[in-house]
């Protein structure tokens, strides 16, 4: 049975430029086992360029799950490995509770607005 | 306490692929939301049976997209309980555990979410029955009264 596109899972993955080597990724929709890859591959080669930070944008995302924390760990851990800044952004509640649930909160540095976690990297 | 509030039954086999997460996690949503659950809880509930579901597609069935999963949500006046089947590599119960949250690092949330949820957690895996998760919410006192 071929499963019909509104059973998927969908993340929207963009990539945006900043300048001053900052890169800016926007995540929206549902980060589940089924698409938290698609997160993955754009975010782990980020750490292989010289940048000075990556800022992940969560405000369009309506559910996390635990593939999609761990992505971002794994963000943040590469970040650490490579002298860059990793920074959330936009956090809706909903995905805030999952981090709480996780005990995580308090691992990430997080800011309300995609332009208050831009403040002071530039 | 209302012993005679009618028990409700919804039953769901899906392919072990993750594609069919979502169609899960929108069926637990309606199922929550119908047993008067809150918002919040209800996100909590999806989160965990995702999160179940998510495990027998990785361990019980290694990523195999050919089996299936079939769930059996029974939502009476005091509880939601569910059932999760699979007939997957047979889990070694007692090294099921949340790991340690102080370490950081990805992978493993899994477990824990679904323990730090559910009220009750627990395993069969008799002979026949491939292996059976059992998870049971209770429910609050006020979505008691507005189940009656």
């Amino acid at each position: 049975m071929e499963a019909s596109s509104d059973m998927e899972p969908r993340v929207e993955v963009s990539v945006e430029r900043a300048g001053g080597g900052i890169v800016i990724v926007a995540l929206s929709g549902e980060i589940d086992k089924n698409s938290s890859p698609q997160v993955r591959n754009t975010l782990v080669p980020l750490f292989a360029e010289k940048l000075r930070a990556v800022v992940v944008d969560l405000s369009g995302v309506s559910y996390i799950d635990s593939s999609g924390i761990a992505t971002l760990t794994e963000g943040l851990q590469l970040s650490h490995r490579s002298g860059m800044a990793f920074r959330l952004s936009g956090m809706p509640p909903e995905i805030k509770r999952v981090f709480e649930v996780a005990r995580l909160e308090g691992i990430f540095e997080v800011f309300d607005t995609r332009e208050a976690a831009l403040e002071g990297l530039a | 306490m209302s012993s005679n509030a009618p028990t409700d039954s919804v039953c769901l086999t899906v392919p072990s692929h993750a594609r069919y997460l979502g169609l899960v996690r929108k069926v637990i949503q309606q199922v929550s939301q119908e047993g008067g659950f809150t918002e919040d809880e209800g996100r909590k509930l999806i989160l965990a049976v995702d999160e179940a579901c998510s495990n027998v597609i990785k361990h019980s069935y290694d990523n195999d997209p050919t089996k299936t999963i079939s769930l059996t949500l029974t939502d009476s006046a005091e509880k939601l309980e569910i059932r999760i089947q699979d007939f997957g590599k047979r889990p070694d119960v007692d090294r099921i555990r949340p790991r340690d949250l102080d370490e950081v690092r990805p992978g493993g949330l899994g477990t824990h979410f679904i323990q730090s949820i559910m009220d009750e957690v627990t395993y069969d895996t008799s002979p026949g029955v491939g292996c059976i998760l059992h998870l049971v919410k209770y429910k609050s006192p006020q979505v008691r009264h507005k189940h009656r």
